[in-house]
Parts: C-alpha cells; sequence; structure tokens
C-alpha cells in the first residue's frame, strides 16, 4: 500500500466521519421542523446538538484541507467543477452556522422564526446536495483531458445523483431521529422514536436501491460486502429502535452510514473522479496525488493529530452525556 | 470579452471582498480569546466578581463576533478550488499542506473546546472551564501561524522544487516554508496587530460606558486591560512591521517600490508622505518627502540605495521575459499609509489614554477616585482636564475602536495587491491561477450572492454586538457562583434548566 493509498482512505475516513457527526446534526436541523411542535422542543433539538455541531462541521473542513494538500488535482476539479452546488452548500453552512448561535441572542418572536426556519432549510439542502455531489463523483462526470469539468451543472442532475442525494437526506434524518431518541428525555423521545421507524422504512427503501445500483454499476465483491453490512446495519437499528435499546440503535445507523460511505470509496478506487468521456481522463490515486514527500509529513501529522481529536471530541460528547428535555431549557434574560 | 467582467477580475473581487470581510472577524477573534482567558483567569484567582462579570460580557461579545469568523472562513477553505482551480494544481503540492495541519491542529481544537466553554458553565469544574478558553485561545492562534506561513509561501516561495514533468510545484522542505523569516515576521506582525484590534475594541466600549457613568467597576477595569493591550500591541505592531518591511524590501522590492511611489531608483531615499502620481507618465505631480528615511527603514542606514519602481520592472522583465510588472500604485502607496495611519492613531489614543487616566502615578490625592468613581482624565499635575476635553477624549477612545479594522483592511490589500501581478511571487501569475472551467456567469452569480448575504450578516451582527455592548455586563446568578465540581455537572436535581442553552 503506496503513500497515496494510504491518504484515499484517510479521506474517506474523514468524509466518514464528516457524514456520521454531522449527519446526525443535518437531522435534527430537519427535526426541527418534523418531529418538534412548538419552540420549546425546537430548542431541546437545537440543545442537543448545541455544544457539538461546530466540531462536526470541522470535519468537513478538514476532507476539504486535506484533499487540497494530499490530491490537488481532485481538490481542484471536484470543486471548481461542481461550482453552483458547492456555492449552496457553503451559503447554508454561513447561515446554519449564524443561526445557531444568533437564534437565542434576541427574544422577538419574529427574529426566532425565521433562524429556525433557517436551521431547517440549511440543514435540509446540504444533506441532499451532498449525497447529488458523490453520486456524481462515483458515477463519474464529463472530465476532459486537462482534468477539467466541461459538463454543466444540469448534468449533475442526473437520476443517479439525485437517488444519491435522497439516500443522504433520508439517512441523515434517520439517524437524527435516532440521535434524538438516544439524548432526549420526555414525550420528545418516544416520538423520535415513532418517526424514526417511518423515516427509516423509506431509507432503507431508497438506499437498497441506490446502493444496488452501484453495485451492479461498478461494484465488486469488497464493495458487496459493504453493501451487505450497511444494509444489515439499517435494519439492526430498526430493530434495536423498535426494542427501546436507542444506544445501539444510534451505533447501528451510525455503522450504516460509515459502511454506505466505505462501499462508495470501494467502488470508486482507483480512480478519485472517473471521467465519463474517456476513462483515460479519470482522476485517479496515482496521477491526482501529491509527492511523497508532502503525503509523507501529512501523514505524520494526521497520525499524531488525529487520536487526539477523536480523543478531545468524544470527551466532549461524554461532558454533555445527559439527555434533554423541555425542563431544561430555561428562558435565556435579555 | 469586456475586462471589468473577466473572470479573472471577478474572482479577484470575490476573493478580496470574501477575505477583507473575513478579517473583520478574525483578529477580534484571537485577541479577545486571550483577554476573555485572562480574565477568566482573574476570576479563577482572586474570586473577586467584576472580573466574572467582565468574563461574561467580554465573552458574550467575543462569541458573537467569532461564529462571524468561523462561518466565513468556510468559504475561505473551498475558494481556492472553486475559483483559483489552476492554483491549487500548480501549488497544492506545498501550499495544501499548511492548510491540511491548520484544519486538523487548529480549527479542530477551537471548534471544540469552544462548544465545552460555551455550554461547560455548570458542566465543568472551574478550572477545567478555564483551560477550555485558553484551548481556543491557543486554536486560534496556531490557526493564524498556519495560514500565514501559507500565505507567506506566495510572498516569498521556499523550499520547494518545479516538476517540470507534473508542470506543478512540490515541496522538498516543510519546515522552511513553516520557519523562513518571511512567515515568521508575518506572524509576529499580524498577531501584534490582532491584539492592537482587541485592545482597541475594549477600549472603545469601555470607555462608552464610562463616559455615559455606567458599569464603572467592570468598565475601568476593562478601559485599563484594553489600554495595556493597546500599547503593548502598538509597539510590537509598530517594530514587527518594521522587521517585515526591511524582509519585503529584499524579498519583494516592487512592493516597497510601490507603497513609496518611489518610481526611480535613489541613494539616500526620502520617505514620502503625501504623493500623487501619473501612474502612465512613471513619475509624482506633488510629493512631501523625509529625506533619508526610506533608505533606513529599508536598510537600516540613512544613505543607502533603494530601487524604484521603473528599475525593478525593468530588472523582472529581463528576468521573467516581457510584461509589466507593477501592481496598482496609488492602492499600494496609500494601501501603505492607511495602514500605519489607522494603526498608530490607535496606538497614540490609547498611550495617551494609559497616562490620562492613570490611577495614581504622579496623580495628587485629591484627583485619585474610589473604585465605583469614573477615573478623571488629567493631563497635567495638578488639575483634571476641563469638560469640553475630557468629552474629546471619551469620544477619540470610543472612535477608536474602529481604527484598527480599518488599518488590517488595508494591510491586507496593500500586501495582496502589492504583490501583484503575482499569485505566487516570481513563480505562478494571477492570471494563470484562475479557474478556466467556471464561467463569467457563475463567477458573477457567486460574487454577488456572497457580497448580499455578507452584508445583511454585517447589519445582524453589528446590531446585535450594539445591543450587547449597551446591555453591559449581565449581573451574576447563583448558578454562576457555585460552579460544579464534577465532569458533567453535579447532580443536585435532574430536572434544573441548563446555565446556558441556544
Amino acid at each position: 500500500m503506496e503513500l497515496h493509498d494510504v491518504w484515499f482512505v484517510l479521506i474517506a475516513v474523514l468524509w466518514t466521519g464528516y457524514f456520521f457527526l454531522e449527519g446526525f446534526d443535518f437531522g435534527v436541523g430537519i427535526l426541527t421542523k418534523l418531529l418538534a411542535r412548538d419552540r420549546p422542543e425546537r430548542r431541546v433539538l437545537i440543545n442537543t446538538i448545541g455544544p457539538v455541531w461546530d466540531g462536526n462541521e470541522v470535519w468537513l473542513l478538514t476532507a476539504g484541507g486535506a484533499t487540497f494538500a494530499a490530491f490537488p488535482e481532485w481538490y481542484a476539479t471536484l470543486f471548481s467543477g461542481f461550482y453552483l452546488p458547492l456555492l449552496l452548500i457553503l451559503i447554508c453552512l454561513i447561515v446554519r452556522g449564524v443561526a445557531f448561535e444568533y437564534r437565542a441572542k434576541r427574544s422577538e418572536e419574529h427574529w426566532q422564526r425565521n433562524w429556525e426556519t433557517a436551521i431547517f432549510w440549511t440543514s435540509l439542502l446540504p444533506a441532499f446536495l451532498w449525497g447529488v455531489a458523490f453520486g456524481n463523483i462515483v458515477g463519474g462526470v464529463k472530465i476532459d483531458r486537462n482534468f477539467e469539468y466541461v459538463g454543466d451543472v444540469w448534468d449533475l442532475l442526473n437520476p443517479y445523483a439525485l437517488l444519491g442525494g435522497l439516500v443522504t437526506l433520508t439517512l441523515f434524518t434517520f439517524h437524527g431521529a435516532v440521535f434524538t431518541a438516544l439524548k432526549t428525555v420526555g414525550d420528545i423521545r418516544e416520538r423520535a422514536r415513532k418517526l424514526a421507524l417511518k423515516v427509516g422504512v423509506v431509507t432503507a427503501a431508497v438506499a437498497l436501491v441506490f446502493l444496488l445500483w452501484t453495485q451492479i454499476d461498478s461494484g465488486d465483491a469488497k464493495s458487496l460486502v459493504a453493501l451487505v453490512v450497511a444494509v444489515a446495519a439499517l435494519v439492526a437499528a430498526l430493530v434495536a429502535n423498535q426494542a427501546g435499546r436507542e444506544g445501539w440503535s444510534f451505533a447501528f445507523s451510525g455503522v450504516t452510514i460509515v459502511a454506505a460511505v466505505a462501499m462508495l470509496f470501494l467502488t470508486l478506487f482507483p480512480n478519485v473522479m472517473p471521467s465519463t468521456l474517456n476513462a483515460d481522463w479519470s482522476l485517479t490515486v496515482t496521477n491526482a496525488s501529491s509527492s511523497p514527500y508532502t503525503l509523507k509529513i501529512m501523514t505524520w501529522c494526521a497520525g499524531v493529530a488525529t487520536p487526539l481529536v477523536l480523543l478531545y471530541q468524544g470527551w466532549t460528547y461524554w461532558v454533555f452525556r445527559k439527555r434533554i428535555g423541555t425542563q431544561h431549557i430555561a428562558e435565556p434574560a435579555h | 470579452m469586456d475586462l471589468a467582467l473577466a473572470p479573472e477580475t471577478l474572482a479577484r473581487w470575490q476573493f478580496g471582498i470574501t477575505t477583507v470581510y473575513h478579517f473583520l472577524f478574525v483578529p477580534l477573534t484571537i485577541s479577545l480569546a486571550a483577554l476573555t482567558a485572562g480574565l477568566q483567569t482573574a476570576w479563577v484567582r482572586t474570586e473577586n466578581e467584576k472580573y466574572l462579570r467582565a468574563t461574561k460580557f467580554w465573552g458574550k461579545l467575543f462569541l458573537i463576533n467569532i461564529a462571524m469568523g468561523v462561518v466565513t472562513g468556510i468559504v475561505q477553505e473551498f475558494q481556492f478550488g472553486m475559483n483559483w482551480s489552476d492554483y491549487s494544481r500548480f501549488v497544492g503540492d506545498v501550499f495544501g499542506a499548511p492548510l491540511a495541519f491548520e484544519a486538523l491542529i487548529a480549527f479542530f481544537f477551537e471548534s471544540t473546546f469552544i462548544g465545552l466553554w460555551i455550554f461547560g458553565w455548570d458542566k465543568l469544574p472551574k478550572k477545567i472551564h478555564l483551560a477550555c478558553i485558553w484551548m481556543v485561545s491557543i486554536g486560534t492562534i496556531l490557526s493564524a501561524y498556519f495560514i500565514l506561513a501559507a500565505n507567506s509561501w506566495m510572498q516569498h516561495p521556499v523550499g520547494y522544487r518545479i516538476n517540470k514533468e507534473k508542470g506543478r510545484a512540490e515541496l522538498t522542505d516543510f519546515l522552511a516554508v513553516l520557519t523562513q523569516n518571511t512567515a515568521l515576521s508575518q506572524v509576529f506582525h499580524t498577531l501584534s496587530a490582532a491584539f492592537l484590534t482587541g485592545g482597541a475594541f475594549m477600549v472603545g466600549i469601555a470607555a462608552f460606558h464610562l463616559y455615559r457613568k455606567k458599569h464603572i467597576p467592570v468598565m475601568k477595569t476593562s478601559l485599563r486591560l484594553g489600554l495595556v493591550t493597546v500599547v503593548i500591541a502598538g509597539l510590537l505592531t509598530a517594530v514587527s512591521g518594521d522587521v517585515l518591511g526591511k524582509v519585503m524590501f529584499k524579498q519583494q522590492p516592487m512592493k516597497m517600490a510601490a507603497a513609496e511611489a518611489l518610481w526611480d531608483g535613489q541613494a539616500p531615499a526620502p520617505f514620502s508622505v503625501f504623493a500623487y502620481g501619473d501612474v502612465e507618465e512613471g513619475h509624482n505631480k506633488v510629493a512631501i518627502e523625509i529625506p533619508g528615511l526610506l533608505s533606513f527603514l529599508a536598510n537600516d542606514d540613512f544613505s543607502s540605495r533603494v530601487p524604484g519602481i521603473n528599475d525593478v520592472n525593468k530588472a523582472e522583465q529581463e528576468k521573467f521575459g516581457p510584461g509589466d510588472y507593477r501592481p496598482n500604485i496609488p492602492v499600494a502607496y496609500w494601501g501603505f499609509r492607511w495602514m500605519i495611519g489607522f494603526g498608530m492613531a490607535s496606538f497614540a489614543i490609547g498611550l495617551a489614554g494609559l497616562w490620562l487616566t492613570r490611577k495614581k502615578f504622579l496623580l495628587p490625592q485629591h484627583l485619585r477616585v474610589g473604585e465605583d468613581e469614573v477615573p478623571h482624565v488629567v493631563l497635567f499635575r495638578n488639575k483634571a482636564l476641563g469638560p469640553k476635553l475630557t468629552r474629546i477624549y471619551w469620544l477619540a477612545a470610543i472612535w477608536t475602536l474602529g481604527f484598527p479594522l480599518i488599518a488590517n483592511s488595508w494591510g491586507w490589500i496593500f500586501t495582496e495587491m502589492g504583490r501583484q501581478p503575482w499569485a505566487v511571487y516570481g513563480v505562478l501569475q494571477t492570471r494563470d491561477a484562475v479557474s478556466p472551467g467556471v464561467s463569467q456567469g457563475e463567477v458573477l452569480t457567486s460574487m454577488l450572492v456572497f457580497t448580499a448575504l455578507y452584508a445583511v450578516l454585517a447589519v445582524v451582527e453589528v446590531k446585535l454586538l450594539a445591543k450587547y455592548v449597551k446591555a453591559g455586563p449581565p449581573e451574576l446568578t447563583e448558578a454562576d457562583l457555585t460552579p460544579p465540581t464534577k465532569i458533567g455537572g453535579d447532580s443536585r436535581d435532574a430536572d434544573k434548566p441548563m446555565a446556558f442553552s441556544y
């Protein structure tokens, strides 16, 4: 295994971390409209992710920065090629971050309501768009001999990619509902479990079609294993949810995300962005990667920093391990 | 295609707008994190409640500010790829590494510990909670270091070679990138300026309250802390600016010649106080100058020769081939002056304030005030200034709040535009760095969307800051004064509301 293969795995790990963590916080954002009945309940939801959403989002920044450093060509083609969808994602992430921080800073009804609406949409759109983006990465796009994306924005909205968007949207919503059941107390916890069942069934259907499509198109034995794990874990998450085992349910919905992302990266390898125009023009781990020296330094850095990050982020979740309910939400002093 | 709307021009405008905007928040974040941490340390050590109230007050403003810094920073991480894909392809091997380091080491640190700090008041024992804000502060400084090392490489590329076959720059010595004098002096200068910014912010807001005779004990402490910060940081900003200037005279003589509108090399070279030039003709029409000073700034020697714009342009043409290697001269010239002018004005107001509002030093008994009184503004030994002059000082102190922000913005505009036409000095020109596949319409869309969104957010942010500034330091609650002893919070009452919630 050469260093650029290691970095392919590490990039996959970073995206997995991002989808695992921000997956549930996107889901929670979506639930503010789907599940919460009133403002105190919306605030319960928002506060389950309050201390952690920012740290979760850094997984995306790190995936971006690491792609830049380890696979400059991939970074350049992907981000310039998917320009408009990415712009939309950035706008959402900007507004979303501000919405969390500023919503409670004024007591006016319209102020709070507007930021709550913003939280819903800016959670929903990226949850969908990341699936579209990965559908296109895995399915391949029009890349010319200079590694430039030559399609337009409509090419990105093909059926396979849109289905990918539905998968991430439903999966993250499910993951968020399971997380809510794990982190809340009272009525909302019961309703989160009921909602998780409904969303979970839809997720299973959409995900199965998408993953089978991927498997038939470009899968191999390894990706088939990942597919089976993903689907089995989703079923297990649903069963655990029904049995009221919320911790297990969350763990399994996490495994679903890990296995699904693993499957996408397994079918991608050794490409990082296949070209649909000519297989020779595909970006691969070899032609898109940085020099061995850069990769070596990066490997050292990641090797030391990543375990530390996991340690202190894990500690944060432990500090805020208590369930919260409407009784814990005080009216802020203004 | 109309040059004014060429994708390259638009991409540059977008980068300029988003970066200058982002950097309004960055220096405040860096300095307020450390200053808030300092105040909280004072609280933990002395248990004097005014420090806790000050911590809560400045901490709130810090959080309103950092939220904007964080979200506008996301754009920075991605727009190299979006708008500057040829740049990314060419330099990613070198430039990507410090960015990835920044994310892995600094961003995770900052974002995780800020969450712990915001929500941790009733979840963490006092000292651990205090450690969290210090972690945030360390994170902000590390972040500055890595991104400035990356920028310094664009100013003065080192530790790399050109791989002709792959058509890109490749890293050969990462340590050189992290420790070259450009990076070190840029970090020194930027961090000092950041503390000047935070200090002035504190001075301005504290002066606002003291002028209205409100929240006196907390604001007196804040004024003092702000003034001391402004004076120390202002001094360091000047020293580091001199160091960085000397480095730049050697590494980018064109930038510094442009900063002085020095068209032709001179020995000794004068420092220009005011000039109005004719760029096409290559000389100044009007000029007011201090003889020899520029030679000193460049080389520590009042009579040495400093090369001019025309000399450097000719030298670069010989080295890199035909072309115009001059940046936008008026922008460089005035940007340089506005940076120094506004920065040093703030320093001067701080220095004056430190003397005028002194507590005891050379102050007769009858002018000293108690804990709950606004300090007298005293210039000479025995007499406080009259109401009119006192008012002028407080107003100046309030206005100084904005000066470093202006200075910072012009500093970056100067250093980035002064490097043009290069994206990476001597290696890659800006026109070769832009994304070839991104259309004019796409860049125009994103530029307009970012500008509109940022404008709206600016209004929201400033109004929110104003609201919390006016509200003053909060009254302390029972919960504030009885922090938990166990991590995760003491389980005295399972249904007790959280100390802080969104």
